[in-house]
């Protein structure tokens, strides 16, 4: 065995310990699919954010005369059925798209979290926690965001204008209708974790309960978490284009990328490109948050690091 | 009475500690019994020595250990450490208490959160207890691996990236960073190769004789305790059946079990190998869920009578300084507590370097 017994000669000055998430970037920018997703994710980001202020041309200015129009100079991506320029509409549903995706898993993420970790680590709150995930998972989802829009759309729309209104509401409706299999996950782990003798030794330290979760149980439930992070943005973009497509998200000149698909799907066999652009945005972002995911998940694991 | 004797008191006094794990079954989770993993333990530890408690797998000596830092709400009974009554503490009243109680587990790979690097694990208790700045914890981190034998450039490295050994010293490391008194060792040994078996014994000896350390050393390896000890207590099913001083437990084992445990250490001398005669116990080790009414050896002991099936047995002082819970062994003089079990005789034989009280550096 490789015990090392004496003390270290007194020139070899010990480096000062690394901060840990220096080591989860070494070993992040290593995993290639991660990195194509990173920059896959970030083109999309800034398109999103510097987008408007580069193509300046309103989404929503109908110009019927050029309608159904391909690729020109003018209009990069061709025109829709009313004329309006689809590169704008692309960009302007991008915005829309991603954040409610992004803000979405975020919510039911933190709610997921939240919930599988008390019911995990309380023993008295896993019964009545459990039973409130069961009842929310056999809950009919759409039925359930139909009421929800027609209950608060009008009173959020008067609060917040109608557009940011309708963010919430979405946000809220997609967060609080898929933290289930996250909350699930999570208390299989913990159960399993807080049995293990770290934690353990945690308490015979003295650490208190909250720091024992922030400290120990939260970072060796991260893989789980994270693969359930990337699938929920796909999800959170898809059922915001479902609810578009219902009439039930945005209002119907507000573009968002459900909503393009949605639109184009009466034309798609003239003008096939107008289901295409939509879609392979989709497609891309999701399958870069995933591969994100998968590099991030390798990353906070000590254990594959360095391989 | 805790003024009287400071110097003379010892340092840890359990009596009739007891822990029973309740025992859910059916549609219901209805309560139909418990695992008595402890069943009224009582023994005392004085400063500076070791108490060895042995014991076969699953008679309740980790049980025993845990319960004592309350790592378990107890059932019943009393801890006191050092003067402080601990037995019905709160977590949070004992959080304070901590410090002066640490814990070296068996399994030093489940022992070391996987996510944490060495310099983050040995600096939690750090971190917790003292307000210390970063650089005043990361030398304090260094001079604690140097006094367990790790090289400093190891701080940033992983648990997965040691050998056994090292991660014991690291949960070793851990568990003197805030320079305690009582340390309880949970088998540190058991998940090791012989040849680090020794090298971490040795370091635990070294650390004891340089920093005051008080032991409660668990194990089943009897060669091992009769190395490190300074007292023994042998337990089985939950229950302490014999506690004397080293010498006298290994050369006179009184208790039948005490005798068939120690009948099955191997012997290095060949010639006495070949004289051994192996005590050998049939039958297997009941249920700690239903133990047997009486003794709670009777039903394997080779020396079983009428009463020990009816009564069950007290630790009574058969011979000066030894403990023996049997009714073979009428007690000497009556016993008017169970409260005398670690008696003073054992106290001479406690190494007399191991006393001194010292601060690390």
């Amino acid at each position: 065995m490789t015990d090392v017994l004496t003390p270290p000669a007194p020139e070899a000055a010990p480096k000062p310990p690394r901060s840990p998430w220096r080591d989860v970037w070494d070993q992040f920018r290593s995993h290639r699919g991660a990195l194509a997703g990173l920059v896959i994710f970030t083109l999309f980001l800034l398109a999103a954010a510097v987008g408007p202020y580069i193509w300046r041309v309103d989404p929503t200015f109908i110009t019927i005369r050029a309608r159904n129009l391909g690729p020109s100079w003018t209009y990069p991506l061709g025109t829709d059925q009313l004329g309006r320029d689809m590169l704008a509409r692309m960009i302007a549903g991008g915005r829309i798209s991603i954040a409610v995706g992004l803000t979405a898993m975020a919510l039911s993420l933190v709610l997921g979290t939240l919930v599988g970790m008390l019911a995990g680590f309380f023993r008295r709150l896993d019964g009545p926690l459990m039973r409130l995930t069961d009842l929310f998972l056999s809950l009919p989802l759409l039925p359930l965001l139909l009421v929800m829009v027609m209950l608060f759309r009008e009173s959020l729309s008067q609060r917040f204008g109608p557009e940011t209104g309708i963010f919430i509401l979405i946000v809220f409706a997609i967060g609080i209708t898929s933290w289930m299999q996250t909350a699930r996950i999570v208390r299989g782990d913990v159960l399993a974790l807080k049995e293990r003798e770290f934690v353990l030794a945690a308490r015979s330290i003295g650490t208190p309960p909250g720091r024992i979760i922030t400290r120990h149980l939260l970072p060796n439930v991260m893989s789980p978490i994270m693969v359930s992070a990337t699938l929920g943005i796909a999800n959170a973009i898809i059922t915001e284009s479902a609810l578009s497509f219902l009439g039930l998200g945005f209002p119907p000149d507000f573009p968002t990328w459900g909503r393009l698909l949605f639109d184009a799907v009466d034309y798609i066999r003239d003008y096939p490109s107008r289901v295409i652009w939509p879609g392979v945005a989709i497609s891309l972002v999701v399958l870069s948050a995933n591969y994100i995911g998968d590099g991030l998940r390798d990353a906070l694991d000590p254990r594959i690091r360095g391989r | 009475m805790a003024e009287a004797g400071r110097g003379d008191r010892p340092l840890v006094e359990v009596r009739g500690l007891t822990m029973h794990f309740p025992i859910y079954k059916g549609l219901f989770r209805r309560r139909v019994g418990e695992v008595r993993a402890v069943d009224g333990v009582s023994f005392d530890i004085r400063q500076g020595e070791t108490l060895g408690l042995v014991g076969e797998s699953g008679c309740g000596k980790s049980t025993c250990g845990r319960a004592i830092l309350r790592l378990y709400d107890i059932t019943a009974g009393s801890i006191c450490i050092d003067g402080v009554e601990i037995g019905r503490a709160s977590q949070a009243t004992l959080r304070p208490m901590r410090p002066r109680m640490q814990m070296v587990f068996q399994d030093p790979q489940a022992s070391l959160n996987p996510r944490m690097t060495l310099a983050a694990i040995i600096g939690e208790p750090l971190m917790e207890h003292t307000r210390m700045t970063a650089a005043e914890r990361t030398a304090r981190v260094y001079e604690l691996m140097d006094a367990v034998g790790l090289n400093r450039t190891f701080a940033n490295r992983y648990p997965h990236e040691f050998s056994g050994g090292q991660r014991q010293r690291i949960g070793i490391a851990r568990a003197l960073a805030l320079n305690p008194r009582f340390v309880v060792c949970d088998e540190p040994i058991a998940a090791l190769d012989v040849s680090i078996q020794a090298q971490v014994v040795n370091l635990l000896e070294e650390l004891q004789d340089r920093f005051g350390l008080t032991y409660l050393f668990i194990s089943h390896d009897l060669s091992m305790v009769r190395h490190i000890a300074t007292r023994v207590a042998v337990m089985y099913l939950g229950r302490i059946v014999e506690i004397a001083g080293r010498e006298q437990l290994y050369a006179s084992p009184l208790h039948p079990y005490t005798q068939a445990l120690l009948s099955a250490v191997p012997e290095p001398d060949p010639d006495y190998e070949a004289a051994r005669r192996r005590i050998i116990l049939t039958g297997d080790v009941p249920s700690p869920a239903r133990p047997p009414p009486g003794c709670r050896f009777s039903t394997r002991c080779p020396k079983v009578m009428d009463i020990c099936r009816r009564v069950a047995p007290e630790l009574a002082e058969a011979a000066p300084g030894q403990f023996v819970a049997c009714h073979l062994y009428p007690a000497t003089t009556p016993e008017p507590t169970a409260g005398r079990t670690g008696g003073t005789e054992a106290r001479p034989r406690a190494p007399a370097g191991q006393f001194q009280q010292g601060e690390p550096q």
